[in-house]
This record gives structure tokens, sequence and C-alpha cells, in this order.
């Protein structure tokens, strides 16, 4: 353990996307595995939806049971809705491991609740693109604590049809909001804040935001004026993806903040057609990390899983499944659309770089500037304000 | 055992049958731990976790005696805002039903014929059978900018907002409102009504000084339901109800998305003060004494 913590420390120097310098504040030391032994049997997973398919939603779709029988690990899935609801079911303690987003992984390193993880025990590691790895949302002072899984960006969409001309600027939905008044969309989290503050980034210099998850009080305040401001032309706002297809499809919303999956059923359905775009500001977006509970009952499960799911097919199947970039450079080749990851951006490193991955803000920011800046409850506290 | 019986006719009481307090006791004390221990306990440990605190850093519940929770809850505006508008849906709700409910009920005891009682019966419980979610997912269909009703009343819909919820909401709850209500007119004995037109009383002023007076109890038992039932709904404004929120939305949001545990419950406490200021103002009218 004391070797591991050694190592941990002098990794982070180095991390890619660490601020030299400044050190985060360590969170509760938690036991790392040292080896992977034989599977216990059962493995309980927190996911999100797509990310554990056993063929019940469709026939073709089953990574989960070829994991079964490969490793004799029967796995339990349960979905999570949002990363809050993820965060409370990892607090339980009564699962194995977790496909935790940005804004919830630290959240579950700090309350002690995930263990590192050795990521030499996880031989699909190597292999995955390097821009994942040790970011600030999935690793402390270049410790990770998971295994990356996959990305993808929080785009503009928009119904041509009626939009026009096309949104290049998130201003669309902000600052000329008004233009579509009722019928725009945004999404309902308390992490959308980052959304304004990364409009804000550009359009007011002069707040001097340079992360939008690190935002002082001023800053912050800044955003949550322009988010009330959105709120008198949002016509309703959306957090599971089937809202915000439908709203699409009805008519209810033809401009707001999606993903590209939202995009590529509704253009599948073909009821309306949209069209998305990154806008000039960057974009906000997710990184998933499978990550390992402190409390697993079948750690040696919960390693194969990780490594199986990382693998080229897995990966894969899971990415052209669930819409997002697979963060397993291997798997471009397994696709079964060979543009999919072309598509996606997947191995484009410049792509990557414009995403601002959604992380949880703490009081010590997150971009390492100082300890001067709003942490999450804060935010939810300033959402709460927002939605009125 | 049954050869016992044939043979010795007076048999030996048993011992619940001489100790009517120990049958009480057996009867009573599993409804009893339950409503004491898992219904009223609970509540008591909302209300206590009301005072206690969260710690910022890791998010675990600090068990410190504070006010702040509750001070949060007037120096913010937001609080009041949002419960007023709670409050206001559920008096809405309520009336919508009650003055749905009221005729309903009426037509249905003393009007129909038997077998027409037996079908409204019938026609008023059956949404009961299909889940909450479909019949709420129904209304947002139906209340869409293109959706059935704009396109029968060309264009005219609320669209999703206040409006819709109440609306759902209403639909919802009608059920409960109209059950009791029917069996209040029920119970409203025929001759007490004959009575009311021998002495000269027109059928109006038979409903409003005799049938009225009666079923106000039972009005005020459905009314509980609709009103507190709208109190804690999250769910129907999360579908029709547009950006709008409501006070259990918040607690929801404090509870899940903040993991504010001891907030949540402090926010909780203010439609359980609706709830039991309510139920006073129900027994000052006398309401309750005949439920």
């Amino acid at each position: 353990m004391a070797v591991v913590l050694a190592t941990a420390l002098a990794l982070s120097g180095c991390s890619p996307n660490g601020t030299p310098g400044t050190k985060q504040s360590a969170p509760p030391k938690e036991t790392m595995a040292s080896s992977v032994g034989s599977g216990e049997g059962q493995l309980n997973l927190i996911a999100w939806a797509g990310y554990a398919e056993d063929g019940s939603n469709d026939k073709t779709v089953d990574w989960v049971h070829p994991f079964e029988t490969q490793t004799g690990c029967t796995v339990h899935t349960t979905y999570g809705a949002t990363s809050d609801d993820m965060v409370q079911l990892m607090r339980t303690g009564q699962y194995d491991g977790v496909s935790a987003s940005g804004d919830a992984t630290l959240r579950l390193i700090y309350a002690g609740d995930v263990a590192p993880v050795n990521t030499q025990l996880v031989p699909n590691y190597t292999s995955i693109s390097s821009f994942l790895k040790k970011g600030n949302w999935n690793s402390v002072n270049g410790q990770m604590y998971g295994i990356p899984h996959g990305w993808g960006a929080n785009l503009l969409m928009y119904t041509p049809s009626t939009v026009s001309p096309a949104p290049t600027s998130w201003s669309a939905v902000f600052d000329d909001a008004s233009k579509y008044a009722g019928k725009v969309t945004a999404y309902d989290s308390p992490i959308y804040i980052a959304d304004a503050a990364l409009y804000l980034k550009s359009s007011d210099p002069s707040l001097g935001i340079t992360d939008p998850y690190s935002l002082t009080t001023k800053q912050l305040a800044a955003a949550v004026t322009l988010l009330k401001k959105q709120n008198a032309s949002v016509g309703e706002y959306w957090s599971d993806y089937t809202k915000a297809v439908q709203a699409f499809e009805s008519g209810t919303s033809v401009v707001g903040t999606t993903w590209q999956v939202i995009a590529n059923l509704i253009n599948s359905d073909a009821k309306v057609k949209v069209e998305t775009v990154v806008p000039k500001e960057g974009v906000t977006g997710w990184s998933d990390t499978w990550m390992i509970s402190s409390k697993s009952k079948h750690p040696n499960c919960m390693y194969k899983w990780m490594d199986y799911i990382t693998s080229a097919s897995v990966n894969a199947q899971v990415a052209e499944w669930f819409g997002e970039a697979p963060a397993q450079t291997l798997a471009c080749a397994k696709t079964s659309d060979p543009n999919f990851c072309a598509d996606y951006h997947a191995t484009d490193e410049a792509y990557a770089a414009k995403i601002h991955y959604w992380t949880t803000p703490t009081k010590q920011c997150v971009d390492g500037k100082g300890d001067n800046c709003t942490s999450y409850t804060d935010w939810v506290n300033a959402w709460q304000q927002i939605r009125g | 055992m049954a050869a016992d019986q044939g043979l010795a006719p007076t048999r030996s009481p048993s011992y619940l049958s001489t100790r009517p307090r120990a049958r009480l006791a057996l009867l009573l004390s599993v409804p009893l731990l339950w409503l004491v221990v898992m219904y009223l306990g609970s509540i008591a440990v909302m209300l206590v976790s009301a005072f206690w605190m969260v710690d910022d850093f890791t998010g675990a519940v600090v068990q410190t005696f504070t006010l702040d929770n509750i001070v949060r809850l007037f120096a913010d505006p937001l609080y009041g805002t949002v419960a007023l508008r709670t409050i206001l849906v559920a008096a809405g709700v309520t009336l919508i039903d009650v003055v749905i409910a009221v005729p309903m009920a009426l037509f249905m005891s003393k009007v129909a014929s038997p077998r027409a009682r037996v079908a409204l019966l019938v026609a008023v419980t059956t949404p009961l059978w299909a889940s909450y979610l479909v019949k709420a997912y129904a209304w947002r269909v139906v209340l869409a900018p293109n959706g059935p009703l704009a396109f029968v009343t060309g264009g005219h819909t609320p669209g999703y907002g206040l409006t819709a919820t109440v609306i759902t909401l209403a639909y919802l709850w009608l059920p409960y409102m109209i059950i009791p209500v029917y069996a209040g007119f029920d119970r409203v004995s025929d001759s007490l009504v004959e009575a009311s037109f021998d002495l000269g009383a027109n059928a109006w002023r038979t409903i409003r000084s005799v049938a009225l007076p009666l079923v106000f109890p039972a009005i005020a038992a459905g009314s509980i339901f609709t009103f507190s039932l709208t109190l804690g709904d999250y769910i129907a404004v999360g579908i029709v109800g547009g950006k709008t929120q409501l006070l259990a939305n918040v607690i929801y949001g404090q509870l899940v998305t903040a993991n504010n545990q001891p907030f949540a419950a402090a926010l909780s406490l203010i439609p359980l003060a609706a709830i039991v200021l309510y139920l006073f103002s129900m027994r000052r009218t006398g309401a309750l004494e005949n439920v």
C-alpha cells in the first residue's frame, strides 16, 4: 500500500491533465487490489442504460451473457437514471462497480465509496486512448480510480425546418433564446450550469472564467443570471433521453442541448429531421469510467468485468449501441460501421480536447487554481433557484 | 379434535375466550407495532433529522443540533414561492375534483338505474387499474402542441406547464373524490328527499339544504385525498409540467441530487404542516366526525 501511494504521488507531477505543482487533497485511503484471482460467481453493477445489455432489449445486443460464460460471474445490473442516482446507490455499499460519469467520480472517490484501480491488472487498459487516462475526473494525484469506457459531447441540436439560419454558437439557447421562446430545451441537472459558464467564458471575458467547473461565487452568479434569463424561453427541461426524443418529435422543443444518441434516434424515427453542431465556444461532455466499490464483495469479478468491457470487440459493441466514442482505440477496427469512430471522433485527440468533461465542482477548484470555488452543493442550490 | 367435540359438548373454554385483554393484545399488537414503529417512527426520524446537518466535504450526515435548515426555509424566498405554488395547485385540483365529483356522485346514487349505477362505478374505478405513469404520459400526448387536443380545438392547447399539471392531477385523483362522495349521497335517505319535496322545496333547494350538508363530510374526506396526494406529487409535474417545479421536486432535488437529507427533511415539514392545518380546519367544520 505504501509503495502504491508513493508511486501515485510520484506520478502526479507528470499527469497530462493535472496541473503540475498543485496537489489535490488526498481522498480516504482505500486498499487497491494487487492480484486478480478466480471469480466469486456474482457481480452487482450500477450502469447507465445501454452499458450492460443482456439481450433483453434486442436479442442481437448481448455482451453480458458471453461474459458470464467466460468468467462464471453472474451479472446483476441496476440502471442509474442520473449521476446523482448512481452516487446514492453506490453509498449503499451493495454493489461491486459503477459506470460513473465525471460528475459523479470525484464525489465517489472523496467519500471513500470507490477504490483505486490497479491498471496493471487490466490488460486492455494499455491501449485505451491516452487523452482519457489520468484526467482530473477519473484520477487523483495520478492514481487512476477506474477504467475509461467511452465518451461523448453535449451537442447543440436543432430542427432545421424551424431554426434558421443554422446556429453556430450556444447563443442560440442563451442570449438569442427568446427567438424560439417556449421551444428551447435544456438538460435538467445542476451540471448544466457548466454549459452556461462555457458560453460566458467567451461571451463575457471580463468574468475571467477559465474552466466551466471551477467557478467562483461571482462567476456562478453570472451563470445563474444567464440561466434564469434562459428559463423564460425554455419550454421544458429534459433529464432522460426518451423525453428529449419525444419533445423534439412532437415539436415541443426545437433547439437545445443533446447527446448524439438522441439525434440518432430522432433521425432514425424520421418524424422530424434534426441537426447537431459543435458550437464555436466548445462543448461540455461526459467521459464514463468503470469504478470498483471499496466495499466490493466480488472484486475479482469486477476486475474481470473492467477488462472485458474495455476489450476491443465489446467496447465497440457498447459504443455503437449507446452512441458514444469508445475509449478503447482498438475498438475502432471492430465496429460494424467502419466509419463509426470517425463519426464520433473517437481517436481525435484535438476534438476530445475541445470537450470540457463533466467534473464534480468542489470547493478546491478542480482546475487546481485555488480553493475559493463553488461546490456541487452550491450548484444544486443554484439550479433550484434557476428552476424557480 | 373432531372426535373430542362430538364426545364432549361442554368443552372447557379456551385460554383466549376467557381473557379479552390477551385477545385484544394479540389482535392489535401487529398493526400497532407497524403503526407506531414503522409508520410514526419513520416520520419521527425525519422530523429529528431536519435539525441535523451535512458535512460539505464527505456528504455524510452529522448528528449535531442546528436550526440552520429551518432558518433557510424562511430566509430563501424560493421555498416560500414553491410552497405557495404547490398549495395553490393542490387547492385547484381539489376544487376541480369537487365540482366534477358532486354532480357525478349525485347522479350515480339518486338518478341512475341500478344497472347504470354499476356501469358508472366500474367506469370511475377502471382508470385505477392503469399505471400512474401510463396515465400521466397519456396526458402528455393529449396536451402536446400538435396532439389530439390541439387538433380538435384548432391549435388551442394549454401546452406543458402548471395548467397541464392541474388537469393531469385532477384526472388522476378524481376516483378518490367520487367514491367517498358517492357513498355519502348513498347514505342520504330517500325519505329525507321526499320529505323535503313534500314541504314544498324544489330540487335545487333540496340538494342545497338537505343533501349537501349531509354529504359534506364525504366531500371533506375526498378532499383530504386529493389535497395530500397533490402535495406529494413530483412525477406528473415532471411529465406534463414543462419547466415548473413543485415542492416535492425541490425535496427530491435536495435528497437525491444534493444528497442533503436534513434539508430535504426540513422541506418536507412544509407539506406536513399544510396537511395538519388542513385536517384541523376540516375538523372545525365538523367534517371528520362522521367519516
